[in-house]
């Protein structure tokens, strides 16, 4: 007599971990991100690079001048932090498609997501506590007319 | 008036079919190291054939097998496209060598045959299927319903039915699946058939475990793993527009309607 051979129940699972919908959000914040990075980006390096002085501009007076303004301060800071979480996103899934030893994995892992606050860290302190008049620097290098505002010369 | 049949001499007709030689270019794995070979060696080996323009890749694996070397293994049943069994890397691209003719491969080069990539090889051309069935089985490719089964057929509208017409189209050859990068780097992803197989159902009217095959797709190894690489697009041989079919399971994802 033939016997219809026996089938697994479909349903059972493969050792899979279900994480909720963080796989999903991390797809959302991705696409997200990169539209309005795309943006900040790009109007950055056009105020930089294409209006005034051109690249030439670029200097520590340069940079005083437009931190003495709270738009490009905050402007600035979201960029660092967009580009840096969407940087690690990135690289997270490069890893967990490319790194298969939990313990190579694991240790990538710590190792983005420590670079990744440190950076985000050190950024924010620049823009935040950034003094655009140093004492005791040559007037050559400052932005004398802020300065000059700012009652520091 | 009756019709008449010219006659002809038949074989001069056959005769008239203009051939060329072909060179297939074969990555043969021998599991069990004939020959002299380390048992699991793999090597490329050539074969020359003479073929019609009317050929296609399988006629001259047959010709091979048939008349130059019987240990070649590959896979194939209808050998018309329909059955989905000899889907192979064909000139570094998925293709069922049953659909594929020679003539539009230039035969004036070599051509490569490989095994699909990303499934464990067990013979020449022959791998092992499983890992692709066993992510199929995993969204549940069946109907779903709740309630007492009606007397008659479960009806639907001809727009209903399109919604998923795409994705019916489906033969399970893996082509797809083994043309996706991520599937190749890590082995996790379900793949793009998978969810072709779970499109198919999630948005069929007459289903209802959209939901529960949704949840397994949201999982680690599931749509979000898709970087939209085209690749399952280009290697289906059935035409079906598998990345558009991963997308609007991405969306139904997102926006939490079906």
């Amino acid at each position: 007599m033939m016997t219809a051979p026996e089938l697994t129940e479909p349903k059972k699972p493969m050792n899979r971990r279900t994480v909720g919908n963080a796989e999903k959000w991390g797809w959302i914040f991705q696409r997200a991100s990169g539209v309005i990075l795309i943006v900040l980006i790009f109007t950055h390096l056009f105020i930089n690079l294409m209006t005034g002085d051109g690249v030439n501009q670029i200097d520590f007076a340069f940079v005083a001048g437009k931190w003495a303004a709270p738009l490009w301060k905050w402007w600035d800071f979201t960029m660092l932090v967009l580009a840096m979480v969407h940087g690690t996103n990135g690289m997270r899934m490069i890893v967990n498609d490319y790194a298969r030893r939990p313990f190579v994995r694991q240790t990538l892992q710590w190792a983005l997501n420590i670079s990744m606050v440190v950076i985000i860290v050190l950024g924010t302190l620049v823009i935040f506590t950034f003094d655009p008049c140093p004492t005791g620097t040559d007037t050559e290098l400052l932005n004398v007319e802020l300065c000059r505002e700012l009652g520091r010369l | 008036m009756t019709a008449t049949a010219e006659k002809t001499d038949s074989t001069s007709e056959v005769g008239a079919v203009p051939t060329f030689t072909v060179t297939l270019r074969i990555l043969r794995h021998d599991p069990e190291g004939l020959d002299g070979r380390e048992a699991g060696a793999e090597y490329w080996e050539e074969f020359t054939v003479e073929a019609f323009a009317t050929d296609r890749v399988l006629d001259a694996l047959h010709t091979i097998k048939w008349e130059q070397d019987g240990s070649l293994a590959f896979r194939r049943s209808c050998a018309h496209g329909v059955c989905g069994s000899d889907a192979m890397r064909i000139n570094a691209k998925n293709r069922l060598a049953c659909k594929t003719l020679l003539k539009d491969l230039n035969p004036s080069r070599p051509i490569t045959v490989e095994p699909i990539k990303g499934l464990p090889v067990e013979k020449d051309l022959i791998v092992d299927m499983e890992p692709f069935f066993a992510s199929y089985r995993e969204i549940m490719p069946f109907l779903m319903t709740t309630g007492p089964t009606p007397e008659r057929e479960r009806l639907q509208s001809p727009e209903e039915r399109a919604r998923f017409d795409d994705t019916t189209k489906c033969i399970m050859c893996a082509a797809c699946t083994t043309a996706c990068p991520v599937f190749w780097t890590d082995g996790q992803y379900f793949g793009p058939q998978a969810i072709v197989g779970a499109h198919r159902f999630i948005f069929d009217s007459r289903d209802e475990g959209e939901w529960d095959r949704l949840e397994v797709l949201n999982d680690k190894a599931g749509v979000w793993k898709c970087r939209t690489a085209f690749n399952c697009t280009e290697a289906c041989p059935r035409g079906i527009e598998v990345t558009k079919a991963i997308s609007e399971v991405k969306k139904a994802l997102t926006s939490g309607e079906v």
